[in-house]
């Protein structure tokens, strides 16, 4: 083996355990993504989020909370000494978006690891079992597709109490019930097919049908859309933010500092500018490597 | 018809499975509005805010307050009250807004025109430019036409609604004057139209006051541009994979094979048969813009549903979120329903199984 | 594919020209005043139940009351309906004349029959302001009797105790006061309810305007009264449209699409200062902003370091940046321009005065307390500030924001460590705010009063008593003195943090003339209003 490439070994057409045909496969859609010049746009913006939010205390120049003198430094516009200019606390934007960084990554990764298993869970099992169990489980889930999703967000905040936990929470509830979609219609797709029906015959139970088979079959597609909806889930944030419920005041979380800059659009632009960029890049990254990987993982199209 | 598709046939089958689909469906909303009379009741239930408040204020001496208390029913037991807004929502009450006094029924009437106006032109604009922008995509899948159309999109994808509204008044209404404010319509007009229909563009037009009609233009102008992009966001993606995936069909083969000419089968043959499921993603696309204008309607201060449930919300008034929610969740639990309807007749697969 | 790459730039071009082509109005008719607010607090337009600053100032402006006040001297009190009044000997009742040939809008010719069914009505149908008259000994079985028309043109209004007697002419100055048109009520009546359902979207009454339309967060529509028994007004039509945001307010002021903007802020203020075709004015206001402090707080009810906090709050600075213009230090319970009101302004941001309270109170690394705080933009900010002030003294202040009902409930539950709020007097005597900051007449958790010193578990048996004995005092200098002494105690010893009285700013278009800002948003008028070309 040793003289063989890493790279060779990798894309062995003849694996010689699982474990090298998974990876096999991981370097596969690696390479294929890394063609796709905007999804490594997309990578590179998530990178450089994760990095920021990382070493925030590093990068930021001055405290993201705590202002300068209310009497000579608010408002200041973008400059060498604040390079994303002052707010109305005297606060230096730059190092309140840089922190802001640290809570927007916590919303989507607490979002997406709270909805995602609990939509795999009610798409498979309402698409495998079919009859009862699925009309309810469906119809439990167009319930909460029924709803709009904001309203419904800001309807949980408000009866949990406003706070940033509270936000992710309301956020990954009103999140599942499309992954569930998905999940059941791919259900439908590959219950049926002979292997499923193999194992079957071999006597496995449902759980295992379910969590063993049809869970890893459905998981690429949901990832995808939960990648897609990753700009989602921070639009939304920054939504409940804007309407006050997210992030509590004097958190650095954007959608927030745009519900306070915006009083002061028209005069001190870049207060409510700054931070609507910021939102803006990381949604446009989020979504371009969102659609890289689509493109990657599941050729047949759009879902 | 020298191409035909493969399932053609397949339509006229389903039509017996129409039949008892539709019997489904009256069950099948029931439960579903029961659901959501139950979440909404529980959600009013749960918020941490006093309803007496939001009738009678803070000032109030106590034999008010609890007059006010008892008038709301809320001596009653829990399963009591809900079966109070059980039977009352059945025989279409929805009960009385304590914020504007009037029944929901009228307030969501004297509102929703309003949210239907700007969702209507959101989608007809981001479907006059969604469709030819998602077929040329798919024409030149991987060239720069495509590359920018995805770009373009993306960026429709990206970036936070109530940010760009602010920035495009700023820059479209104060700066540059191309549109009108905030506002359906200028306030000097607003007594010279009689709201009929309560769609202001048909309601000026009708009585012939073009003038008033160019305002409600102006004023339309902006936030339907800016929802109509963000629908030819999803939409122009969604056509451009259709497409593909009927440009890689054999008739399309056959047919060139057979020297039809290339505009015919993009557009008559290939865009044909990507419709039906082009409709559904259209239907659905207008149902999240009519649930969507919440922050817009904010921004552009439009007295629609939005500005009307949030404004609920916040002040309690459970009653008119209830209803507001409930007009928003027929909606789209109709939309929904018709684009599983949709779907049963056009994937033979998933028809088998029903 | 050419020739659609032209069919779609064609398009765009066509769409962009759409646009374009469309003119933009950006002037609002001269016989009709245009005003921008926000108007969501609109619940009804019945004067019995109106308590909110927009609805008051719409009544202000279409009703008429018995007597009214001179808005630059609140103790110049004058019949408006009423021609004169009387007190008895024993100063418990009043007998009112009404003003000859007076009508309302309907037609209708004012009498005594007119002001005693409002006062009547009111106290029965007991909506939010009823406590204005209740506390006057009045309630729905005695009223009847308490309130008596005397002859056509004259009434009796007879009370409990002998109070002060501006205390009676100051509250029937209030809207709940204001006078309808009884024969016009009563021919809306269904099943005996005053006509309740008719009046909340519907008018009755005899000022210089009447109420056209109200169509609720969107618009107030209000005409000309041409039965007005005063000057005409020069504007036919004054229209309310509901703009919540104070930057579109400004965007429209600017365009010329409204005349007066009534929500801007700090910085909206300054901006426009510079436009040639704008003008700024303001007026005081009577509402008082403050920090409430629970006593149910272990470290709040120390008084060391209640006064700790009323160090570590930077007054002038919030009052020069934040609140440019909108607020002025006041560190008393009256307002200015009221009867007795204090003027001392003993506190200022002393870091280090505050550090040594608090190592005397035992805490000298400082703590973490909650603030309740209303997520309207100003009150956020305010709160901020103050949020970095305490910090340097060490104390630790966690901001739970929420919308205005959801701060008021946990308030009124006295769940909350620290309220950040505003609050308005009722009416121009020093009774109403004497009222809520320094009575609490019953401190037990089910209380059927909730003033705020109840709502900050403040209990103060004594200062309820000196409260009681101010409002029963006739001579107005002695009871002036009263007040005073109030406030400099309650300035010491409360946990209060009072803060900035309010100052109300408008901006208006430069052709718009005659506005009258006055001390409560009832007194607010355009009555006056005239456009110059």
């Amino acid at each position: 083996m040793s003289d063989v490439s890493t790279r060779d070994w990798l894309l062995s057409d003849r694996p010689a355990s699982r474990r090298q045909a998974r990876l096999g496969q991981a370097y596969r859609t690696w390479s294929q993504l890394r063609r796709n010049k905007l999804a490594m746009v997309g990578l590179g913006i998530v990178v450089v989020l994760i990095v920021m939010a990382i070493f925030a205390n590093v990068i930021a120049p001055d405290d993201p909370i705590r202002g300068g003198d209310l009497r000579t430094m608010r408002l200041l516009p973008p400059s060498w000494s604040h390079l994303m200019g002052t707010d109305d606390q005297a606060r230096d934007i730059f190092s309140r978006i840089v922190h802001g960084s640290r809570l927007t990554l916590m919303v989507v990764a607490m979002v997406a690891v709270i909805a995602t298993p609990i939509g795999l869970a009610v798409g498979t099992t309402a698409g495998y079992f079919g009859g009862w169990v699925d009309v309810v489980l469906m119809r439990t889930t167009d319930i909460f597709l029924a709803f709009p999703r904001l309203i419904l967000a800001l309807a949980f905040v408000a009866a949990l109490g406003p706070g940033i936990e509270n936000a992710i929470i309301a956020i990954a509830i009103t999140s599942w019930p499309p992954y569930a979609r998905l999940a059941r219609a791919e259900t439908l797709q590959i219950r049926d097919a002979d292997y499923i029906a193999a194992i079957r015959l071999q006597g496995a139970g449902r759980a295992r049908i379910i969590w063993g088979h049809i869970v890893p079959l459905c998981l690429s597609s949901v990832i995808v859309r939960v990648t897609l909806d990753m700009a989602g889930i921070i639009l939304t944030a920054a939504g409940l933010g804007f309407l006050g419920l997210g992030a509590q005041p004097p958190q650095p979380e954007w959608g927030a500092m745009i519900a306070a800059g915006r009083r002061f659009m028209i005069d001190f632009w870049w207060v409510a500018t700054m931070p609507g960029i910021a939102i803006f890049v990381v949604s446009l990254g989020f979504n371009l490597l969102g659609d890289g990987l689509r493109d990657v993982l599941d050729p047949k199209g759009e879902t | 018809m020298s191409v035909s598709p493969a399932n053609e046939g397949g339509r006229w089958r389903a039509l017996p499975i129409l039949g008892l689909k539709a019997g489904k469906l009256i069950a099948t909303v029931a439960v579903t509005f029961l659901g959501l009379l139950v979440v909404t009741f529980l959600i009013g239930r749960v918020v941490p805010v006093d309803p007496v408040l939001a009738v009678v204020g803070d000032r109030a001496s106590k034999s008010t307050y609890d007059a006010a208390y008892i008038a709301l029913g809320l001596d009653k037991p829990l399963y009591q009250q809900f079966f109070i807004y059980l039977k009352q929502a059945l025989s279409g009450d929805l009960g009385v807004s304590v914020l504007t006094k009037k029944p929901i029924i009228e307030d969501i009437a004297r509102v929703f025109p309003a949210t239907l106006e700007l969702a209507t032109a959101g989608i007809i604009l981001g479907t006059l430019f969604g469709v030819p922008l998602g077929v040329w995509g798919a024409v030149r899948q991987g060239r720069l036409p495509d590359q920018v159309i995805r770009v373009v999109g993306l960026v429709g994808y990206s970036a936070p609604i109530f940010w760009l509204g602010l920035l495009g008044l700023l820059v479209f209404y104060a700066k540059l004057q191309w549109v009108a404010g905030p506002g359906r319509i200028d306030i000097a007009y607003e007594y010279t139209v009689t709201q009929t229909t309560g769609l202001l563009l048909i309601d000026t037009a009708m009585q012939g006051e073009w003038g008033a009609f160019r305002n409600v233009l102006a004023h339309l102008a902006l936030p339907a541009t800016l929802l109509g992009y963000f629908s030819m966001a999803y939409i122009s993606r969604m056509t451009r994979s259709f497409m593909l995936a009927e440009l890689g069909q054999e008739y399309i083969i056959t047919a060139r094979v057979k020297g039809v000419a290339e505009w015919r089968i993009i557009w008559v043959h290939a865009l044909r048969n990507a419709a039906v499921p082009l409709v559904t993603v259209i239907a659905l696309s207008y149902a999240g813009l009519l649930e969507g204008s919440v922050l817009t309607e904010t921004v552009f201060a439009w007295p629609g549903l939005g500005q009307y449930l949030t404004n609920s919300l916040q002040n309690a008034d459970m009653n008119a979120v209830l209803g507001g929610t409930l007009v928003i969740g027929i909606i789209f639990v109709g939309l929904n329903l018709l684009s599983d309807l949709l779907y049963t007749v056009l994937d033979p697969r998933v028809r088998r199984r029903s | 594919m050419t020739h659609f790459s032209k069919f779609l730039a064609a398009a765009i071009v066509t769409g962009a020209l759409g646009l374009t082509s469309v003119p933009v109005q950006a002037e609002t008719p001269p016989d009709t005043l245009i005003q921008a607010w926000q108007l969501d607090d609109i619940i009804s337009l019945d004067p019995a139940e109106v308590f909110e600053f927009t609805a008051s100032e719409i009544l202000g402006n279409s009703y008429q009351p018995l007597v009214g006040y001179d808005v630059n001297d609140v103790s110049d009190i004058f019949g408006v309906i009423a021609e004169k009044w009387e007190v008895s000997e024993d100063g418990k009742t009043f007998t009112f004349t009404i003003k000859p040939d007076l009508q309302f809008a309907s037609g209708n010719p004012i009498t005594a029959a007119d002001p005693v069914y409002s006062i009547q009505r009111a106290v029965k149908l007991d909506k939010s302001p009823a406590f204005i008259l209740t506390q006057f000994g009045l309630t729905a079985d005695n009223v009847d009797q308490m309130v008596r028309q005397t002859g056509d043109m004259t009434f009796e209004l007879e009370m409990d105790k002998a109070y002060a007697p501006t205390l009676l002419l100051y509250c029937l100055t209030a809207t709940v006061g204001f006078v309808v048109d009884k024969e016009l009520v009563v021919s809306h009546e269904v099943d005996g309810d005053f006509g309740y359902e008719w009046l909340k979207t519907n008018y009755a009454g005899s000022g210089p305007f009447t109420i056209r339309e109200w169509r609720a967060n969107d618009v107030v529509v209000m005409e000309r009264n041409d039965n007005f028994s005063g000057d005409a007004p020069a504007m036919a039509r004054a229209i309310y449209r509901h703009i919540p945001e104070g930057s579109t307010q400004r965007l429209l002021l600017e365009q010329g699409d409204i005349d007066i903007a009534r929500n801007l802020g700090a910085e909206e203020i300054v901006a426009l200062a510079d436009n040639p075709d704008l003008k700024i004015e303001d007026g005081i206001k009577g509402s008082i902003y403050y920090m409430g402090l629970n006593q149910k707080s272990e470290f709040l009810s120390n008084p060391l370091v209640a006064e700790a906090m009323k160090y570590l709050v930077d007054y002038q600075t919030i009052a020069d940046t934040i609140m440019n213009g909108k607020v002025k230090v006041h560190q008393a319970f009256l307002p200015e321009g009221f009867l007795g009101a204090l003027d001392d302004n003993p506190y200022s941001l002393d870091v280090e005065k505050a550090k040594a309270l608090l190592a005397e109170a035992g805490y000298p690394d400082g703590f973490t307390v909650t603030m309740d705080t209303r997520n309207t933009p100003e009150i956020t900010a305010i709160a901020e500030a103050i949020q970095q002030t305490m910090a340097q003294a060490g104390i630790m202040l966690e901001l739970i924001p929420g919308d205005g009902q959801q701060t008021l409930t946990k308030y009124r539950a006295r769940s909350h460590d620290i309220y950040i709020g505003r609050w308005g007097p009722d009416y121009q005597d020093p009774h109403t705010n004497a009222d809520t900051f320094a009575r609490n007449p019953d401190n037990s958790d089910d209380a059927a009063s909730k003033p705020l010193a109840w709502r900050n578990a403040w209990d103060i048996p004594e200062m309820t008593a000196a409260a009681d004995a101010a409002v029963l005092e006739k001579d107005a200098g002695t009871r002036a003195e009263m007040y005073l002494a109030l406030q400099r105690e309650h300035q010491q010893v409360s946990p209060f943090v009072i803060m900035f009285q309010e100052i109300e700013v408008l901006g208006i278009r430069n052709n718009v003339n005659g506005f009258i800002i006055g001390p409560s948003f009832n007194d607010n008028s355009f009555r006056n209003v005239t456009k110059t070309e």
